[in-house]
């Protein structure tokens, strides 16, 4: 167990300092402090001295130390918009993105897991057919996509009058065709509850939630049909297996077996995928969130970089970096620990 | 010449893969979809009613009419116009162009980089293969279109608005191909690792030839087929990967239209009622990702021996 | 009545561009009580054969025709529900590889009380009595500490005895025995063996032993029945087959075993290797390694003819029975 610890941790902190190192590169790169200071008027030689004073001068491994000490001690330097420090800044979004991947964690683990168990019992069924059709259909629409369509068509609204009016059936359609539209497309709204510190809620107001609806559809949207592959594949393989047919010789229900015996075992791999996935859902935030004017760090990140505001995009890198970092050592454990073949020794029984 | 040309025609179609291709009526549709897509995008400059690219030819009085067969359609513009008044038509089968070169030249590029860390951590193994993969871990933890994401505004940040738009169809290229590079990277390590222990590579070793030889012209043609097939998967990837990356705004400019560019520059007039601007584009984006998609898969099932186990 | 009589069955795998025969034709029983040996080299179907009795094979395979009879009540024709009583509660299994067969996710405990629940109304404390109770019968090390661990935790030999003690469970009529010590180190396959016999005549339960080992069958079996390529081509008494095998197939077979030879000599072999199901040769399948093969067999199908008390599929044996019986009547 510790030494399984051991090498999961020292494995994050690697790739913490290998991140660190890019933000690093990136800050010292393109960021100059001394334009953002004090602009174009200053003599070169003033600007020698504060430059020296600043430690610009020094070795490019001592301006790293420095960097990294400060960062250590969860100093991020101060974002040029906001003019305070970039962790502030970043603590102040981050409730907002956490709310929508919690949401679209919800939609995706409530529909992914039936929707591919029964695809994988009965692959023959015109409904699993259904299902596969549309989740390829699904893995081909880019989320910002999806977002688009579903603010058409549900918050815009939709009036389809291509069909003869005068006719019954015509208007039938009409209607069948057309939605109301009116869900909520533009940021949380402003029914927010103070939980503590800098996170407001919008899970406690019904404009909250109705905020919530589209984004996290949209975010759910790239997922949901890599779930529903992953689980039903998983599953196909494990119902293949020797001990689900020695299950059937002992005479289980099916239920039992597809539910209990198979479940289990088509769950563990799917953790481990699942826990990756939501580092990748980041990414997706961006694009979520840009559609949406959700105020989460992913429209942050955006408009610091259409702002330039290099000390703020750093310090995003480090923090979503150490959100990766975390969830990836979190699910190693938490598969370790739900998995009774693996000893917690860093190798497989 | 010939004769060697018409065999090989022939045995492509005895083969395997052109009788199942003809058996499948999902593969042939998808086929034929995106070879017309791609003749349309390859011969835009003929069939465009306009010049997306020539300000001359935008009056801006024409913009946001709607597609034909709505009210206040102008049958100068089949498919309407955007806000500038640039044909929709012609503004879509010029994007088209723009994100397949992006798409086709950002998978060769990944596909050279694959191949050459797949085989090189495949068949010299040890500490070379360790690094490789590890850098490829990280990078695919991160979600590819993270990498793309934060390389493109580090460019953008350095290259300033003005110069990356002008050379953005590389620089977008350049940042896809480098992001996605794990994906083959790994499918080619792992056929290596395959063909290493067979027998023909310890004949060519005893032969005495040399270790590039031997992994580009004795084991590569032996991963062709799973390679042919991820990248298949990888060029719809890479479209999608352009059109997000252009959706923010790190992408292709207004000026010369992706399909993403064309879907963000739309987007802001959705809530005044002009969706054609943002969603025809996004429908052809959609089209041409699937069919490439329903294609990977069907190469997938034909090529993966391992269906045909059980 | 025999306990079990299977008749005439076909096992068909549904595939691309027609359907493969797996079983032809298989008939044969079980008495209460009885241990019946099945031999073949690996792809003569033995498995398909243990694996259909309880309709348990594997997809795109199906029983295509014919009867298995338990008690009476035909199983080829049964429904899943009916079925699910009879499996692990009249007739019990022990698969190859016990590696495999565990659920590596779920106790030992956990797999032996939810069989027993399938078949029983009692409590779970009950059920796991039970399960201990078997456990120690199959002399398992600490017994009570096992029901808690998982598959993994176990050694091979200690999990094909978990395997017993769950064929045990609900005292079963009949055991399917499936190649039980094929995947066991070679120092404990004896000792398994050993186990499975003593426990099949305690409890006094019908076995059905799978194995490509003649050694095995001729030492622990009452019954035998050889198969080649998907069909029966001879059974009887396994000490009549053993000492006087009339098929050539079985009597190349016994060749070959080394320690029925002569020490130092060279180990004889069937020439040739058993057809693939997509190839079967028409006649008789084992006709283009058979010595004796004659225009007939490359044509048609023997069928069974007895001599003494084993019933042979051979054309070669037939005409020779022919001969004696032309010859007692000459001498009469």
């Amino acid at each position: 167990m510790l030494a399984f610890l051991v090498q999961r941790i020292s494995q994050a902190f690697l790739v913490m300092f290998v991140i660190s190192v890019i933000a690093f590169a990136i800050q010292d790169g393109l960021g100059d402090p001394l334009q953002q200071m004090v602009g174009m008027s200053v003599s070169q030689e003033e600007r020698e001295a504060l430059r020296d004073e600043l430690g610009l001068n020094d070795s490019v491994v001592v301006q790293y130390l420095r960097f990294a000490g400060n960062a250590l001690q969860g100093d991020l330097g101060n974002s040029y918009f906001y003019s305070k420090p970039t962790l502030e800044v970043i603590a102040e979004h981050l409730p907002a993105t956490l709310e929508l991947v919690i949401g679209a964690s919800l939609i995706i683990v409530v529909f992914s897991v039936p929707i591919g168990v029964y695809s994988a019992i009965r692959p023959q069924a015109w409904l699993s057919k259904f299902f596969m059709g549309i989740s390829t259909v699904g893995i081909s629409i880019p989320v910002f996509l999806t977002a688009i369509m579903l603010i058409q068509l549900f918050s815009i609204g939709v009036t389809v009058s291509a069909f003869p009016e005068d006719t019954g059936w015509g208007q039938w359609l009409n209607d069948f065709f057309s939605t109301e539209g009116g869900l909520p497309s533009y940021g949380r709204g402003d029914e927010l509850t103070h939980l503590f510190g800098t996170w407001e809620s919008g899970f406690f107001s019904e404009s909250g939630l109705m905020h919530l609806v589209l984004p996290s559809v949209s975010l759910a949207s790239i997922m949901l049909p890599l779930f529903i592959r992953l689980i039903r594949a998983e599953m196909m393989e494990v119902l293949q297996s020797d001990y689900i047919r020695y299950a059937r010789a002992k005479g289980l229900s099916a239920g039992r077996i597809n539910f209990l015996h198979a479940l289990k075992n088509t769950m563990l791999p799917v953790i481990t995928v699942g826990g990756v996935q939501i580092g990748i859902m980041v990414a997706y935030t961006i694009l979520t969130e840009t559609v949406f004017q959700w105020p989460g760090v992913g429209l942050m990140f955006l408009e610091a970089i259409t702002r330039s505001d290099i000390p703020l995009i750093v310090a995003y890198l480090m923090v979503v970096g150490l959100i990766f970092v975390i969830t990836n050592t979190l699910v190693d454990l938490i598969y370790g620990l739900v998995n009774p073949t693996v000893k917690l020794t860093g190798k497989k029984a | 010449m010939t004769t060697a040309t018409v065999s090989r025609w022939d045995r492509f179609r005895e083969s395997f893969l052109w009788y199942s291709f003809k058996r499948d009526k999902v593969a042939i549709v998808s086929f034929v979809v995106l070879m017309l897509m791609v003749l349309a995008a390859v011969f835009a400059p003929l069939l465009a009613p306009a010049d997306p690219y020539d300000l001359a030819q935008i009056n801006i009085m024409n913009s946001e009419l709607p597609p034909a067969g709505l009210a206040g359609s102008d049958p100068a513009f089949p498919l309407g116009t955007d806000a500038q008044g640039r044909d929709m038509l012609s503004t879509i089968l010029y994007g088209t162009q723009v994100s397949l070169m992006i798409g086709f030249g950002a998978v060769v590029l990944q596909a050279a980089l694959g191949i050459l860390f797949g085989l090189l951590a495949g068949y010299l193994g040890g500490r070379v293969d360790a690094v490789l993969m590890r850098i490829a871990d990280v990078q695919l933890s991160f979600s590819t279109l993270m990498v793309a994401i934060i390389v493109g505004a580090v460019f953008k940040a350095s290259f300033g608005n003005l110069m990356f738009g002008e050379i953005a169809i590389y620089m977008l290229i350049f940042i896809i191909g480098v992001s996605e590079w794990p994906q083959i990277a790994r499918t080619v390590r792992a056929s290596v690792l395959a063909e290493k222990k067979k027998e023909y590579v310890d004949a060519a070793k005893v032969m005495g030839f040399s270790t590039p030889r031997i992994m580009f012209r004795h084991i590569l043609p032996n991963t062709l087929s799973p390679i042919f097939v991820i990248a298949t998967v990888q060029i719809a990837n890479a479209i999608i990967s352009e059109a997000a990356l252009s959706f923010l705004g790190l992408g292709m400019p207004e000026t010369q239209p992706s399909l993403g560019s064309l879907i963000k520059s739309g987007f802001d007039y959705i809530q005044s009622g002009s969706w054609w601007i943002t969603l025809l584009p996004g429908l052809v984006l959609v089209v041409l990702v699937l069919v490439i998609n329903l294609l990977g898969d069907w190469l997938r099932d034909v090529m993966n021996p391992r269906l045909y186990k059980g | 009545m025999a306990l079990l009589e299977v008749r005439d069955l076909d096992v068909r795998f549904a595939v691309r561009g027609g359907d493969l025969t797996a079983l032809r034709g298989i008939s044969f029983s079980l008495d209460k009580g009885e241990r019946l040996g099945l031999v073949g080299e690996s792809g003569a179907g033995k498995s398909v054969a243990a694996f259909s009795i309880l309709n348990l094979i594997a997809k795109p395979g199906y029983i295509a025709g014919g009867q298995i009879l338990f008690e009476g009540r035909d199983l080829a024709a049964m429904s899943e529900r009916e079925l699910r009583k009879i499996r692990g509660n009249r007739i019990a299994m022990i698969f190859q590889d016990p590696m495999m067969t565990l659920n590596p996710v779920l106790t030992i405990g956990t797999q032996m009380v939810e069989a027993i629940l399938a078949h029983r109304k009692i409590s779970k404390k009950e059920a796991r009595a039970i399960a201990l109770d078997r456990l120690q019968k199959v002399q398992i090390p600490s017994p009570g500490k096992r029901l808690d661990q998982y598959p993994h935790e176990l050694s091979g030999g200690m999990r094909q005895r978990v395997i017993i003690a769950i064929a045990l469970l609900l005292d079963p009529e009949i055991i399917v025995a499936d190649e039980p010590t094929t995947a066991l180190d070679v120092t404990i396959q004896a000792e398994i063996m050993d186990l499975l016999l003593d426990l099949c005549e305690q409890e006094n339960v019908a076995l059905m032993l799978i194995t490509h080992d003649l050694g095995v069958v001729s030492q622990v079996t009452q019954r035998m029945l050889v198969m080649y390529s998907g069909r029966i081509i001879e059974q009887g008494p396994t000490r009549e087959i053993i000492n006087d095998a009339q098929h050539p197939y079985t009597q190349g077979l016994i060749n070959a075993l080394p320690q029925l030879g002569e020490p130092g000599a060279r180990l004889f072999q069937i020439p040739g290797s058993m057809p693939s199901l997509k190839n079967v040769p028409t006649g008789c399948p084992f006709h283009p390694r058979c010595n004796f093969a004659t225009e007939q067999c490359k044509h048609s199908m023997p069928d069974y003819v007895r001599s003494g008390n084993v019933d042979v599929a051979c054309y070669e044996v037939a005409n020779l029975i022919e001969q004696e019986k032309h010859m007692q009547e000459a001498e009469s």
